[in-house]
C-alpha cells in the first residue's frame, strides 16, 4: 500500500460511523479509564524504572501511539495480577480450609466422598472469567482502531532499511535532490507524526522503539508502513527485535526528536556536502576513497559505496556499528582497526591499512559534520 | 486355526483361574535378551523408552540453558561467542519443544492408556514400537548435527529468509528440515494409534463419557497432531527444497513469500503448544482427585474444555505473526480469538480448584506438584492473554515477556505435571515408590528455582530486553534481573537433578509399593505394579468412571464394573475391540507378536534421510529399497493373524 493509499483509508475511516462510534466510545470510556488506570497505579508508578535507567522499557512512554496502547497494557496487567492472586488465594484457602490430611500408609483407604458436585465453582468463575475476557476483547479493538492510522497527514516519509546488522536511513521527497541518506539514527520532528517505509535489505528484522510504538517487522519482499509521533524533542533507543543472526543482539539505533525547527536546520544540514578537507585530512579524503569508497558514501565526493552506512555527517551521529560504540576519539579508530574484535560478524572487515593511512583517514572522517 | 476360533464368544472367568495368568504370560511375554528388547511391541516397555529418552534430552536441553544462562549473567560476558550462543539457544527450544514435551507425554500415554482403558496394548502395537525408534533416530539424527557443530541456529521457529542457503549456508539448517521431517513421521503415526486406540480398545463399557481425562487430552492433542504435522513438513519439505535445488517457494528475490513460511509453521505450532500440554493437563485432572478423595468436579466440563481448547487452538496462529504488517482488521479476529480461548482454560482452573475446595488434600508431593501447577498454568494463562491483546502484544512480542510466557507454560503446564505423574505412577511403573521426603525436596526446590528464574523474565521484558540477544550492554536496566535468572536456573537444574536421584535411588530401594498403593479409583491399579506383559488376567467390564471407588461412591445406574472377573482371551495374542461410542464388545482381535520390522523400518528411513542430507542419492536409493522390504516384512500375511488364505479357506 503506498503512502496516498494509506491516507485513503485513514480519510475513509474517519467518516464511517463505527470508526466514530469508536472514538466516541473512547471519548466516554477510555479518557476516563486514562485517568483512573493512573490514579489506581500511581502508587506503582513511582517505582517504575525511568526512561535513562532502562531506555527499552515500555512502561513508560513518551509518544502519541505508545501513550494509547500504554493505558491498555496497565489495564490488562492489572487484570492478570488480580486473575493470579485471586487463583493463589483460592488455591492455598481450599488446601488450608479444610484440615490436610497425611499420606496413608500404602494399601490402606482413605475415605472417598462426592460431598457436593462444586459446579458453582466452575460457573461463576468461567463466567466472571467470559466477562472480563470479552471487556478486554472490546478494548483491545478500540486501541487497535485509534493506532492503525496517524492522527493527521505525516509531513516527513522516511525509509527505512534493515541490514544485517544496521539500519539505514533514506529521507524521501519528490525532488530527487532533497533526498539524503544517514544510518543508525532518525532524525524526525517532535509533535508531528512521521510516516516510515520499512523494508529489508537481507533477512528479517523488527523495527522497534519501545517509547514510541510497538515492533513492526520488516520483511524482504513487501514494505510495511507505520506511523510515530513523539510528543516532545528526545533521544530514544531503538532495537531490532527479531532474531536476525549473528549481531542481531546488536542492532540498536536512536530516534532523535527535535522541535520542527531544528529538524529542518538539521536536515538541510544533511542536503550539504561536508566541508572540503585540508591538510592531513585531505590525503585521508583520498585514502577513505580508495580503501572505503567502494561500500561506504560520503556526499559530494568519489566515495557512493552503497553497501554500508552513508558516512556523510558521520560526526554528528551519537554512536557507531549500530549503537555498539559512543562515537568518540579512541573508538572511532579502534572501530575501523578492528571490526571483527569489537562485532563478530558484522560485515565489515578490517581494511588493510598502514597506520599512517589509518591516522589519515581518522583525520578526514572527523571532518564529516 | 479356524473361522470358527475368530466367532468365538470368550468365555468369562475370574482372574484367579487356576493357569490362566500362566497361559497368558507364555503368549505375551517377549524373548529373552537383548532380541526381544529390540523387538518388542509391549506398549509398556515402550512408554518407558520414551520417558527416559525424552528426560535424557530435558536433561541435554537444560545444561543448554545453564551454559547459556552464564553468559547473560552479567552484561557484555564473553564465555560465549555469537555463533555458539546462537546454536544452544535454538538447539535447546528445539530439545524441549520437539524432543522432550511432545515426546514425554506420549511416553505417559503409551505407558497408560490400555491400562487406563482395561486393554492389552495399543491398538496397533507395531506402529507404537516404529513411533518410538523413529523419535530416537530423529533425535539422535539432530544431536549428531550439533555435535558436528552443525546445530540448527535460527531458533526453533527457524524462520526464512535467514534459514535460507544464502544467509545460512552450512549444513545447519538441513539437519534441522530433514530431522523435523522424520520427527513428524514418528509423531504422525503415534497419533494415529492414540485415535484408533481410543475408538477400537476401550473395556466393555467404558462409554466416550467414562474414560479418564488424560485420555480425552492424548485424544484431542494427537487430533490436531494428524492435521497440524503435515504443514510443519510441507515447510520444512519446500525449505530443503529451496536450500538444495534452488526452487523459490519462500526466495523473496524471486516471487516468493518469507510469509509463507511463517503461516505454515505456526499453523502447526500453535496446536502443537496446545498438543504439549493438554495430556499433562489430563493428567492432573486424573492424579489430582486421587489426593482430594473424590472425583473430579465438572468431568464433563473439562472433558469438553479440551477439546474446544484444541478447537480454538487451530484459530489463533496468527497472534505469532501480529507485527508482520498484516491488516488490522484481519489481525482482530485473531486478537480476539486469543483471548477467547482463555475460557476453556478458566473451566479447568476452576474444576481443579473445586475438586480441591471441596474434597479433603492429602499432601503428597505428587499433590503438591499437581496444585502448584494451578498456579503456574494461571500465570502462564494470564501472560498469554496479554500478549493476546494485539496493541499489547507490539510491545511484548519478541522480548524477554514471552520467554517468560512460554517456560511458564511448558515448565508449568509440562513438567510440573511430568514430574508429579511421576511420583503418582512410579509405583505403577517399578513397583516401588518414590521417596516422599525427598519428594519434597525436590517440590519445593523446584518451585522456588523455577519461580526465581522465571518470574523475573516478565519483567526484563517489561524493562524491554529482547529475547535471542547473545548479550547486552550494562546500563539498559536488566543486569540484576539476568542474574536473578542464572541463579534462579541453577536452583531449578538442583531441583531436578534431586528428582534424578530420587527416580535412580528408589527404582533399587524403595518400598513396595503394591497393586494400588494411593488407592485410586481407574484401571491401571487392578492390576498388579509392574503390570505383566498382558496388564489385566481377564478383560475388565466398567460401569462408571471410577470402577475401584464404586463401593464407596453411590452410582446412579446402580451397575457395577467388574475387574476380577470378564471375559477370557487366551487363544494367542488377543484383545477385544468395543463400539465406538458405548463400547460395547463387538469383535476379537488377532495382536501382532513381536517383530524387528519397525525398528528395520525405522532405521532404512532414517538412512533415506542422510542419504538426502548428504547428496549420496545411492545411500538414499538403497535405503528406500530396505524401507520397502522392513514394510513388506512388516504386512506380510500371517497365519496367527488369520492373514493367510488357507486359513480363510478353512
Amino acid at each position: 500500500m503506498d503512502r496516498t493509499a494509506l491516507l485513503d483509508v485513514a480519510e475513509e475511516r474517519k467518516h464511517t460511523s463505527w470508526a466514530l462510534g469508536a472514538r466516541a466510545v473512547h471519548l466516554l470510556f477510555s479518557k476516563q479509564k486514562c485517568i483512573s488506570t493512573a490514579s489506581v497505579l500511581a502508587p506503582v508508578t513511582w517505582a517504575l524504572p525511568a526512561h535513562a535507567q532502562a531506555p527499552l522499557n515500555y512502561l513508560t512512554s513518551h509518544g502519541t501511539k505508545a501513550d494509547r496502547v500504554l493505558a491498555l497494557t496497565w489495564g490488562v496487567m492489572f487484570v492478570s495480577v488480580a486473575v493470579v492472586l485471586v487463583i493463589a488465594f483460592l488455591l492455598v484457602w481450599s488446601i488450608w480450609w479444610r484440615p490436610g490430611l497425611s499420606a496413608p500408609a500404602p494399601g490402606s483407604k482413605l475415605a472417598v466422598e462426592r460431598p457436593q458436585s462444586g459446579l458453582n465453582w466452575i460457573w461463576i468463575g468461567v463466567g466472571i472469567s467470559s466477562t472480563v475476557l470479552l471487556a478486554s476483547i472490546v478494548w483491545t479493538v478500540i486501541v487497535l482502531a485509534q493506532t492503525t492510522n496517524p492522527p493527521s497527514r505525516p509531513g516527513v516519509t522516511i525509509e527505512i532499511t534493515a541490514r544485517q546488522w544496521w539500519w539505514q536511513v533514506r529521507y524521501l521527497s519528490d525532488d530527487s535532490s532533497r533526498i539524503f541518506a544517514t544510518a543508525n539514527e532518525i532524525h524526525i520532528p517532535a509533535g508531528q507524526p512521521v510516516l516510515l517505509h520499512l523494508i529489508s535489505g537481507d533477512v528479517i528484522h523488527s523495527f522497534w522503539v519501545p517509547a514510541l510504538s510497538g515492533k513492526t517487522d520488516v520483511i524482504p519482499g513487501q514494505t510495511n508502513e507505520i506511523w510515530l509521533q513523539a510528543n516532545g524533542p528526545g533521544i530514544y533507543r531503538g532495537q531490532c527485535a527479531e532474531y536476525c543472526g549473528l549481531e542481531h543482539a546488536r542492532m540498536a539505533f536512536l530516534v532523535v526528536a527535535q522541535t520542527p525547527a531544528d529538524f529542518q536546520h538539521w536536515r538541510q544540514n544533511q542536503l550539504q556536502s561536508p566541508s572540503q578537507p585540508a591538510g592531513i585530512a585531505e590525503l585521508g579524503m583520498a585514502d577513505f576513497n580508495t580503501h572505503c569508497g567502494g561500500c561506504h558514501a560520503v556526499r559530494g565526493t568519489d566515495a557512493n559505496g552503497v553497501l554500508g552506512p552513508d558516512l556523510s555527517h558521520l560526526m554528528q551521529r551519537h554512536t557507531l556499528a549500530a549503537g555498539v560504540l559512543t562515537n568518540d576519539n579512541p573508538n572511532l579508530l579502534n572501530w575501523i582497526r578492528d571490526p571483527q574484535g569489537i562485532k563478530p560478524g558484522a560485515m565489515m572487515q578490517a581494511p588493510e591499512l598502514s597506520s599512517a593511512e589509518l591516522a589519515r583517514i581518522d583525520a578526514y572522517l572527523k571532518t564529516l559534520r | 486355526m479356524t473361522i470358527a476360533d475368530y466367532e468365538r464368544a470368550p468365555s468369562v472367568a475370574t482372574r484367579d483361574e487356576a493357569g490362566l495368568a500362566d497361559e497368558l504370560q507364555e503368549i505375551w511375554k517377549a524373548e529373552p535378551g537383548i532380541g526381544g528388547w529390540l523387538s518388542t511391541v509391549d506398549h509398556k516397555q515402550i512408554g518407558i523408552r520414551y520417558i527416559v529418552t525424552a528426560f535424557a534430552f530435558l536433561i541435554a536441553g537444560g545444561v543448554e540453558a545453564l551454559i547459556f544462562r552464564l553468559q547473560l549473567a552479567r552484561p557484555n560476558e564473553h564465555l560465549l561467542t555469537p555463533e555458539q550462543y546462537n546454536q544452544l539457544f535454538t538447539v535447546h527450544g528445539m530439545t524441549m519443544i520437539f524432543l522432550y514435551a511432545g515426546p514425554v507425554l506420549s511416553g505417559f500415554s503409551n505407558y497408560l492408556w490400555p491400562l487406563l482403558l482395561g486393554a492389552r496394548d495399543m491398538a496397533l502395537p507395531r506402529l507404537n514400537a516404529l513411533s518410538y525408534w523413529l523419535y530416537l533416530c530423529a533425535g539422535v539424527f539432530l544431536y549428531v548435527a550439533f555435535a558436528m557443530g552443525f546445530g540448527p541456529n535460527d531458533g526453533w521457529f527457524n524462520y526464512v529468509p535467514y534459514a535460507a542457503r544464502a544467509y545460512n549456508g552450512g549444513p545447519n539448517i538441513d539437519f534441522y528440515s530433514l530431522g523435523m521431517i522424520l520427527l513428524g513421521i514418528s509423531t504422525t503415526v503415534g497419533s494415529i494409534n492414540f485415535v484408533v486406540t481410543f475408538l477400537r480398545m476401550r473395556a466393555p463399557g467404558m462409554s466416550i463419557n467414562r474414560v479418564p481425562i488424560l485420555i480425552w487430552g492424548t485424544l484431542t492433542a494427537s487430533a490436531a497432531n494428524i492435521f497440524a504435522i503435515p504443514a510443519a513438513s510441507l515447510a520444512f519439505f519446500l525449505l530443503w527444497m529451496d536450500r538444495n535445488f534452488a526452487t523459490h517457494f519462500f526466495d523473496t528475490q524471486s516471487g516468493g513469500q518469507a510469509l509463507l513460511w511463517q503461516h505454515l509453521f505456526w499453523m502447526f505450532g500453535h496446536p502443537w503448544v496446545y498438543a504439549i500440554v493438554l495430556p499433562a493437563m489430563g493428567m492432573v485432572s486424573d492424579g489430582l482427585p486421587v489426593f482430594c478423595r473424590r472425583p473430579l468436579v465438572g468431568y464433563t466440563a473439562v472433558a469438553l474444555a479440551t477439546v474446544a481448547t484444541m478447537v480454538l487452538g487451530f484459530g489463533v496462529w496468527v497472534h505469532h505473526m501480529f507485527a508482520t504488517g498484516l491488516p488490522s482488521i484481519s489481525l482482530s479476529f485473531f486478537s480476539a480469538a486469543s483471548i477467547i480461548i482463555a475460557v476453556p482454560s478458566a473451566v479447568g482452573v476452576f474444576a481443579w480448584l473445586a475438586t480441591i475446595a471441596t474434597g479433603k488434600p492429602v499432601f503428597t508431593a505428587p499433590f503438591l506438584f499437581f496444585a502448584s501447577f494451578i498456579v503456574l498454568f494461571t500465570i502462564g494463562g494470564v501472560s498469554g492473554y496479554m500478549t493476546g491483546s494485539l496493541p499489547v502484544d507490539l510491545q511484548l512480542t519478541d522480548t524477554y515477556f514471552v520467554v517468560a510466557h512460554i517456560h511458564y507454560v511448558l515448565i508449568g503446564i509440562n513438567v510440573f505435571p511430568v514430574v508429579g505423574a511421576v511420583y503418582f505412577w512410579f509405583p505403577k511403573f517399578t513397583g516401588r515408590m518414590l521417596d516422599e521426603k525427598l519428594g519434597r525436596w525436590n517440590f519445593w526446590t523446584m518451585f522456588v528455582g523455577f519461580n526465581l528464574g522465571f518470574f523475573p523474565m516478565h519483567i526484563s521484558g517489561l524493562l524491554g530486553m529482547p529475547r535471542r540477544v547473545y548479550t547486552y550492554a550494562e546500563g539498559m536496566g536488566w543486569d540484576w534481573l539476568n542474574m536473578i535468572t542464572t541463579i534462579g536456573s541453577f536452583v531449578f537444574a538442583v531441583g531436578v537433578l534431586l528428582f534424578i536421584v530420587n527416580v535412580v535411588v528408589s527404582y533399587r530401594r524403595g518400598r513396595i509399593a503394591g497393586d494400588n498403593p494411593w488407592d485410586a479409583p481407574t484401571l491401571e491399579w487392578a492390576t498388579s505394579s509392574p503390570p505383566p506383559p498382558y496388564n489385566f488376567v481377564v478383560i475388565p467390564t466398567v460401569a462408571s468412571r471410577h470402577p475401584l471407588w464404586e463401593d464407596r461412591l453411590e452410582e446412579p445406574e446402580g451397575e457395577k464394573s467388574h475387574v476380577g472377573a470378564g471375559l477370557v482371551l487366551d487363544h494367542g495374542r488377543e484383545a477385544i475391540g468395543t463400539t465406538a461410542l458405548d463400547a460395547q464388545p463387538d469383535i476379537i482381535l488377532k495382536m501382532p507378536g513381536d517383530s524387528y520390522a519397525p525398528l528395520l523400518l525405522a532405521l532404512s528411513a532414517t538412512a533415506i534421510f542422510v542419504g538426502l542430507l548428504t547428496h549420496l542419492w545411492w545411500l538414499a536409493g538403497m535405503a528406500a529399497v530396505c524401507t520397502g522390504a522392513a514394510v513388506l516384512v512388516w504386512l506380510w500375511p500371517e497365519t496367527a493373524l488369520g492373514e493367510t488364505a488357507e486359513t480363510a479357506d478353512v
